[in-house]
């Protein structure tokens, strides 16, 4: 009688599974009598051996086998584990039905022993076959497990980065707001500054007219005074003329006297256009374009910047020259800004004849001149000197700001770049220059007529 | 008769010496010579070794300045030189001083206060 080893490994190795599954998935209840089962199925085992009592304990494994695959179908717990329990069922029950048979008919077990023997045999075949298929299963399962573990843990890893490259943009984010109100602040601040240059500049340069406007008053204002004087005087003699009875001479005088109020009025309205103009040059200038007298406005600063000059330098002259085209008229733009252009223009031309003076003296003629002339749908407005030129090598800087030649404090470096702004910018128009060094220069301005 | 030059660029200068001066015009006591710049004071005087007996010239001119004329002619018409008196519209010290140590005789500021320049001229060449 061979002792019952397929019961203890079909016993044992569903026990065990269970046990595991249960340890793994906390389930105390099942493992405390899963265990005893394990130490039960040792036990039977061992003391069927000692006391070769196979025909007894054949009986008590099928009892307990059945008894263990009842229990754990039962278990609501061991639901996921079915079809592994299901794989020992056949064998328990052909096992069983096979002994049975054998107790009940002898003789018809042993016609059919050899058919009860296969399904035996086929019983451990489908658990074979099933365990092994399982087997496969848990493991593609257990792999797709910890791929989805690692998964999850590369989640939670990407999760908690994010966490902290948010905090880091969001720091960055502070800083680079600060920087940017700092920067904005910075630029209104520069704003502010710019204005005020602009503003200095332009007071500089009325500074700079002062004397010039002074000059350019007192003139008119004399002949004023020199014409409403002598304007008495003829009336005293007509008046003696006609005492006399000399009607001819008295009308003659009165012709004088005419002639004498037309001047007086032609006097006082330059000393009027200058103040304007002063005014004009002084004022923040209001941006908006109207219809101006170039020739006039060019007339006017020729003659304030020469009379500024010579008030410094009271030894200097110069030769004015101007060549008007009078067929221009009136053209659109803003008077106080292209005036400013043109003064400065002929500031730095009076500049450059009288350094020239001083190097060479005698023999040396200083000469500035101012042009206008309509070409094509363009007015050209061109100021030229006579002066030393500009060097080649700094003809590329003369536009940019706060570039100066003049000795420190006498200008600022803003002249010409404002005029470049003015011109390009605000009137769309162009601003080239013209230089042979020892020869001369000519600043030119082209201004579109219609816009 | 004394012929007098005015240098001026101020061409309306011309009409007030002539209205001012109208009755020793009239009468040719005193003879006016106009030029407008100091080249053209320059060209006049030329070949005139007696051009004119009294220069008045203003100082402020574009081209040559009075003061350059007052050099000219004080360097050229040795004898007997014009007397040469010269105006300006700034009473500057410095023009003052240029123009008296280049020989000016007298030196007058604009504006010209014709009475008392009107005496001037009596008192120097009557």
């Amino acid at each position: 009688m061979s002792l019952s080893v397929a019961p203890l490994v079909v016993s044992l190795v569903l026990a065990d599974r269970l046990r595991k599954y249960v340890k793994i998935n906390l389930l105390p209840q099942l493992e405390k009598p899963l265990k005893y089962a394990l130490y039960f199925s040792v036990f039977l085992f061992a003391t069927e051996a000692i006391f070769s009592a196979v025909d007894l304990t054949k009986w008590i494994w099928h009892i307990y086998l059945l008894a263990l695959t009842i229990f754990s179908l039962q278990q609501k717990e061991l639901r996921p584990l079915r079809m592994f329990i299901l794989a020992f069922v056949p064998y328990v029950l052909v096992s069983f039905i096979s002994d049975l048979t054998e107790v009940i008919s002898a003789d018809f077990f042993k016609t059919s022993e050899s058919y009860f023997k296969n399904a035996i045999g086929l019983t451990f075949i489908w658990m074979i076959a099933l365990l092994f298929s399982q087997n496969r299963q848990n493991k593609a399962a257990e792999k797709e497990r910890i791929k989805r573990q690692h998964e999850d843990e590369l989640n939670r890893a990407i999760a908690i980065r994010k966490v902290e490259l948010e905090g880091l943009v969001a720091e960055r984010t502070a800083e680079l707001t600060q920087q940017k109100e700092e920067l904005e602040l910075a630029l209104t601040e520069l704003r502010t500054t710019q204005s005020q240059l602009i503003q200095s500049e332009k007071m500089a340069s009325l500074g700079e007219l002062t004397a010039g406007i002074a000059h350019e008053i007192q003139n008119p204002l004399n002949f004023v005074n020199n014409f409403s004087e002598v304007s008495k005087e003829l009336l005293d003699e007509m008046e003696v003329e006609m005492d006399k009875g000399n009607t001819e001479e008295a009308k003659l005088i009165i012709t004088d006297i005419k002639l004498n109020l037309e001047k007086i009025n032609h006097h006082g309205k330059r000393a009027d256009s200058i103040v304007k103009g002063m005014l004009m040059h002084s004022r923040t200038s209001s941006g908006q374009k109207e219809p101006t007298d170039v020739n006039a406005l060019a007339d006017e600063y020729l003659r304030l910047a020469y009379h500024g000059l010579r008030a410094k330098d009271k030894t200097f002259n110069a030769k004015l020259e101007t060549d008007f085209d009078t067929t221009i008229g009136k053209i659109n733009l803003i008077p106080q800004d292209i005036g400013r252009v043109i003064l400065n223009l002929l500031t730095n031309a009076f500049y450059a004849v009288a350094e020239k003076k001083k190097q060479i003296g005698i023999g040396y003629n200083p000469t500035v001149s101012v042009s206008t002339k309509k070409i094509g749908a363009e007015l050209e407005i061109k100021v030229t000197d006579n002066g030393n030129g500009i060097p080649q090598k700094i003809i590329d800087k003369i536009f940019q700001p706060f570039f100066t030649t003049k000795p420190s404090g006498q200008g600022t470096g803003l002249g010409l770049s404002l005029c470049y702004e003015i011109i390009t910018k605000v009137h769309g128009g162009e601003l080239l220059v013209e230089t042979k060094e020892g020869e001369g220069t000519a600043f030119i301005i082209h201004l579109p007529l219609k816009k | 008769m004394a012929t007098i030059l005015v240098v001026d660029d101020e061409r309306d200068i011309q009409t007030l010496f002539e209205q001012h001066f109208r009755k020793e015009i009239k009468s040719g006591e005193l003879d006016f010579v106009f030029a407008f710049s100091g080249e053209e004071a320059l060209g006049y005087m030329k070949g005139r070794e007696q051009g004119a007996v009294l220069i008045l010239s203003d100082i402020n001119m574009p081209g040559m300045s009075g003061l350059e004329l007052l050099k000219h002619i004080k360097e050229k018409y040795e004898k007997p030189p014009p007397v040469v008196m010269m105006i300006t519209a700034y009473g500057d010290n410095e023009n003052y001083r240029l123009a008296m140590q280049l020989g000016a005789d007298d030196f007058l500021t604009k504006p010209v206060d014709f009475i008392s320049l009107k005496e001037k001229l009596k008192a120097k060449l009557v």
